[in-house]
C-alpha cells in the first residue's frame, strides 16, 4: 500500500517533468507548424517542419548546428585541460602563491563573467578591427571568450579529485624514473578520466544554452550558435508560425546531449555529487 | 600544448638518471614545438599593432611571448609551466573586463558621454552645422583632378562653375555645363559619372571644403551646401559659443552647461568618484528600484534552490526504497528535463503561458495571460525553474543517500523512530552536510541567473508608468537592459550595480560557507 503511494507520487512529478518535452515532440510533428494550432498530443504527424527546417534559406540551422557543437567541443575540451593543468599543479606542488591563487580563483569565479560584458564588448571592439578573424561574428574569438572562465569554473573541482587520488602513486612513479609531465599523463589522467567525462558533459551542455555571450558576440546569421539562432527564429511575428520548426530544432539539439546523458548515467550521480554544477 | 618533461632536478643528478635516456627526443621536440608556436603567435599578432602604431600593445605582447617561450624552455618553475595556460587566458578574459569594469563604475561612461573632450566639442561642432543663410544650393558634379577628388560646384542661378578642393574653392572658367547644372566637361578634370561617383560615395560625403563663412559639404551625390557651424568651442573660455548662448564646460560632469543649468547634448568621459554608488542608495527612485529587485531577486533565488530541493529530494526519497520497482525508468523520465537544451526549453515555457495561444490556456480551458500580471508572471517563473533545477537536485540527492548507510535509519527504527522522526534527525542532517556547498552554488548561480528571466519573461511585465522595472526582473536584467537598453546606455552605472551584485553574492556565499563548516563539525 504505501510502495503504491510511492509510486503515484512519482508518477505524478514524472508527468510534470515530461509534460513539456511532450508538448514539443507534439508540436515537432504537428503538420500545421502553428503554436495556436500545437496540442498536448499530435493531432497528425509529419515531417513538415523538419524538412522546412533543413531546407530554410533564412536559417541556416545546420551551419547553426555545426558552429554550436565545434564551439561546446572546442571549449569543454580545451577549458577541462587548463584547468586539469592548473588542478594538478595546485594538489601535488607545493610553492609560493598557491592558498593566494586558490582563494583569487574563488573570488573571480563569483563574479560572473557576463556582468563585464560591457567591458569583453569594447575589447572585442578593438581586436575585431585588428585581427578580424578572432573578432566579433567568428566562433573563434567566442571560443577565446569562452576559455577565459575556464580556470575559475572547474579548477577547485578537479583539484577536489586530484586530492583524492593518492599521493602514494605518483611517489611511486616519481621511484621509477617518471617526470612530472609523465605522471600528469601516465598516471593521474586515465585515473580520473570517468569524472573528467562527466565535467566535459556538463560543460558541453553549459556552453550548447549559453546565450548571453553569443546573443551580444554573433550578429551575422552564418555565424551564429543554436541558442542564438533558434531565439530569432521565433522572436517577434514569427513566434506564432515557426513554433513547429522550433520545436523540430529543439528536438535536434537535444539528441546528441540526452543520448550522451542516458550513456554516462552512472557516471552522473557520482559526478555531481562532487560538485559540478551545470552551468 | 608542450610540456616540461623532466624533474627539475639539477642537471647532474638528472644526467645519471636512466630516464634521461628516453626523453631527449622528447623533451628536444617539446621544445622546438613550444617555440614555433610562440614565434606563429607573434607573427601573427605583431604586425596589426605595428600597423595601428599601439607600441605599448606591442611591448606586453613581446614580453608575453618571451616570458612564455623562456618558461618552458627552462627547467625551472615547474607549477608555472602548469599554471600559466589557463591563466593567461584568465586574465584576458575575465581579469582585465572585471578590473575594467569595476573602475568605469568611477566613471559616467555611456551614451553621451563614450569619448574624450575633443571628440565631444568635434561632435558638437560638426552636430551644428547649419546652411549659411542666403547662399546657394549648389549643383554637385565630383571629380577628379589627378587622383584628388574634387568637387564641381554649379550655382545654380549664374551656372557659374566653381572647383572645390580639401584646400578651398578657386573659380574655374571654360567648364561646360548640361541642363540639369551637371558638368560636363572641364579643364584639368576628369568628371566622373554616376556609377562612378556612387562608387565614392564614402569619399564624397567625407570631403569638406572649407570657405570663408564655413564649409561647403556634398548633401548626396548631386548636391553641395555651403554651412556654418553655429556652436563653436572656444579655447580661451573653456566654453562653446552660438546660438544665443554660451555653455561652459563642467568637468565634473562632463557637460558644456548654460546659467540656466541645461546642457548640451553630447559630453565627455570624466571620473565621477562615488556617484554611481550613491546614486543606487540615495535617489529615492533608483533606490526604489534597486531594494524592490533585490527582494525580488533574493526570493527567486531562494524559491529556485529550496524548491528544486524539495520536490527532488522527495522523489529521491520515494524511489529510495529497497522494494521499488522500474527504478530505472523513473529514473530517466526523471532526468530528461536536465538534458533537454535549456535555453530552448525556457522559450517553450514561454510559449506554454502564451495567452492567446498557450497550451496551459488550452487545457484549462482559461483564457489568462499568465506572464502578463506581476503575481501570476512570478510563480511561472518559479515553476519554470523548477522544472529545470529538480532533475539535478534529484540526481545529486541520490548520490547522497546510497553513501549514507542503511544501517543508520534501521537503528533509528529499532530505537522507536516513527519514519519523519527518522528523516528528520537522521537522514535530512547527513544529506545536509553533503549537499550544503552544492546548494549554497546553486543560489549562487540563481542569483543571476539571466536566462531563466531573459527567455521568458523579459523581466516583465512592466507597469505603465515606469517602463525600466518589471515584476521579474533579476539584478542582472536590470543591469543588462541599463547598459544595452533601448532608453541609452549608462554603462558606468550598470558597472557600479554589477559590483553591488558581486558584493551580494560574495557576502552571502561567504557567509554560508563559513556556516556549512561548523555543521560539518557538529555532524561529521
Amino acid at each position: 500500500m504505501k510502495l503504491a503511494l510511492r509510486h503515484v507520487f512519482v508518477v505524478i512529478v514524472c508527468a510534470f517533468a515530461l509534460f513539456p518535452i511532450v508538448f514539443v515532440v507534439s508540436a515537432a510533428i504537428n503538420p500545421l507548424g502553428t503554436l495556436a494550432s500545437s496540442e498536448l498530443l499530435p493531432t497528425g504527424a509529419s515531417l513538415g517542419n523538419l524538412v522546412e527546417l533543413l531546407t530554410s534559406d533564412s536559417y541556416p540551422f545546420a551551419r547553426w548546428f555545426f558552429n554550436s557543437v565545434f564551439i561546446a567541443l572546442v571549449s569543454s575540451f580545451a577549458s577541462l585541460l587548463l584547468s586539469m593543468f592548473a588542478a594538478y599543479a595546485f594538489s601535488r606542488m607545493r610553492f609560493t602563491g598557491r592558498r593566494v591563487g586558490l582563494m583569487a580563483l574563488l573570488l573571480i569565479q563569483m563574479f560572473p563573467q557576463f556582468l563585464a560584458i560591457v567591458t569583453i564588448f569594447m575589447i572585442f571592439t578593438e581586436v575585431t578591427e585588428l585581427y578580424p578573424a578572432f573578432g566579433f561574428d567568428t566562433v573563434w574569438g567566442l571560443l577565446l571568450l569562452y576559455l577565459g572562465g575556464a580556470l575559475g569554473v572547474n579548477t577547485w573541482l578537479m583539484k577536489g579529485f586530484l586530492d583524492t587520488v593518492p599521493k602514494e602513486l605518483d611517489e611511486a612513479a616519481t621511484v621509477d624514473g617518471a617526470t612530472h609531465a609523465q605522471i600528469f599523463w601516465r598516471v593521474i589522467m586515465p585515473l580520473v578520466t570517468p569524472i573528467l567525462a562527466v565535467t566535459a558533459m556538463l560543460a558541453f551542455i553549459g556552453i550548447m544554452s549559453e546565450f548571453l555571450m553569443a546573443n551580444v558576440f554573433l550578429r551575422d546569421p552564418e555565424s551564429k550558435t543554436l541558442a542564438v539562432g533558434m531565439y530569432g527564429m521565433i522572436a517577434g511575428d514569427h513566434r506564432n508560425a515557426n513554433f513547429g520548426m522550433f520545436a523540430a530544432a529543439t528536438l535536434i539539439t537535444a539528441v546528441p546531449t540526452v543520448g550522451v546523458f542516458l550513456w554516462l548515467q552512472k557516471y552522473i550521480v557520482s559526478g555531481l555529487t562532487s560538485g559540478a554544477v551545470k552551468g | 600544448m608542450a610540456l616540461d618533461v623532466r624533474e627539475p632536478a639539477d642537471e647532474a643528478a638528472g644526467a645519471r638518471r636512466p630516464a634521461r635516456r628516453e626523453t631527449t627526443t622528447a623533451f628536444v621536440v617539446s621544445r622546438i614545438a613550444v617555440l614555433s608556436v610562440a614565434a606563429a603567435i607573434l607573427l601573427y599578432a605583431a604586425p596589426p599593432l605595428v600597423a595601428t602604431e599601439s607600441w605599448i600593445a606591442l611591448a606586453v605582447l613581446c614580453a608575453a611571448g618571451a616570458a612564455i617561450a623562456y618558461l618552458y624552455l627552462t627547467r625551472r618553475f615547474v607549477p608555472a609551466k602548469y599554471l600559466v595556460p589557463g591563466t593567461v587566458f584568465l586574465i584576458a578574459f575575465q581579469v582585465v573586463p572585471v578590473v575594467y569594469t569595476v573602475t568605469t563604475a568611477f566613471t559616467n561612461f555611456g551614451d553621451g558621454h563614450r569619448g574624450g573632450k575633443a571628440e565631444a566639442v568635434a561632435a558638437i561642432e560638426s552636430g551644428s552645422v547649419r546652411q549659411t543663410p542666403g547662399s546657394p544650393e549648389y549643383t554637385l558634379t565630383a571629380g577628379l583632378r589627378g587622383d584628388q577628388l574634387v568637387f564641381l560646384l554649379t550655382d545654380p542661378r549664374t551656372k557659374q562653375v566653381t572647383l572645390g578642393t580639401a584646400d578651398g574653392v578657386e573659380p574655374l572658367a571654360g567648364a561646360q555645363v548640361g541642363v540639369t547644372g551637371k558638368v560636363l566637361r572641364a579643364p584639368g578634370v576628369t568628371v566622373l559619372t554616376a556609377p562612378q561617383a556612387a562608387a565614392r560615395g564614402a569619399e564624397i560625403s567625407a570631403l569638406t571644403v572649407p570657405t570663408p563663412g564655413g564649409a561647403i559639404k556634398a548633401n548626396g551625390l548631386s548636391r553641395a551646401v555651403e554651412g556654418r557651424a553655429s556652436l563653436v568651442y572656444e579655447a580661451a573660455c573653456d566654453c562653446v559659443r552660438g546660438d544665443g548662448g554660451t555653455w561652459t564646460a563642467d568637468e565634473s560632469q562632463g557637460y558644456f552647461v548654460n546659467d540656466r543649468g541645461e546642457h548640451l547634448a553630447q559630453g565627455w568621459q570624466v571620473n565621477v568618484g562615488l556617484d554611481n554608488f550613491a546614486r543606487v542608495l540615495t535617489n529615492p527612485t533608483i533606490y526604489g528600484y534597486f531594494t524592490g529587485v533585490l527582494g525580488w531577486n533574493l526570493v527567486f533565488a531562494l524559491a529556485s534552490v529550496l524548491g528544486t530541493f524539495a520536490l527532488g529530494m522527495s522523489v529521491a526519497l520515494a524511489l529510495h526504497h529497497p522494494r521499488m520497482r522500474a527504478t530505472r525508468v523513473y529514473r530517466i523520465a526523471l532526468i530528461l528535463p536536465y538534458a533537454m537544451p535549456s535555453f530552448a526549453m525556457l522559450l517553450v515555457w514561454r510559449d506554454l503561458f502564451n495567452r492567446d495561444f498557450g497550451l496551459i490556456n488550452q487545457l484549462l480551458g482559461v483564457h489568462v495571460d499568465w506572464l502578463g500580471e506581476p503575481a501570476t508572471a512570478r510563480l511561472g517563473v518559479i515553476l519554470v525553474n523548477l522544472w529545470l533545477g529538480f532533475p539535478y537536485m534529484f540526481l545529486v540527492t541520490t548520490g547522497a543517500l546510497q553513501a549514507i548507510p542503511r544501517e543508520l535509519t534501521e537503528a533509528a527504527a529499532i530505537d522507536g523512530a516513527r519514519p519523519w522522526q527518522a528523516f528528520r534527525r537522521v537522514t535530512l542532517p547527513l544529506l545536509l552536510v553533503a549537499l550544503t556547498p552544492l546548494l549554497i552554488s546553486s543560489f549562487a548561480y540563481n542569483f543571476n541567473n539571466f536566462n531563466a528571466i531573459a527567455l521568458t519573461t523579459e523581466g516583465g511585465p512592466f507597469p505603465a508608468d515606469s517602463p525600466q522595472v518589471g515584476a521579474t526582473d533579476l539584478l542582472i536584467t536590470y543591469t543588462f537592459r541599463l547598459a544595452f537598453g533601448a532608453g541609452g546606455a549608462q554603462f558606468g552605472f550598470a558597472a557600479a550595480i554589477s559590483v553591488f551584485i558581486f558584493t551580494i553574492v560574495a557576502i552571502i556565499s561567504a557567509v554560508a560557507f563559513r556556516r556549512t563548516r561548523r555543521q560539518e563539525e557538529v555532524y561529521a
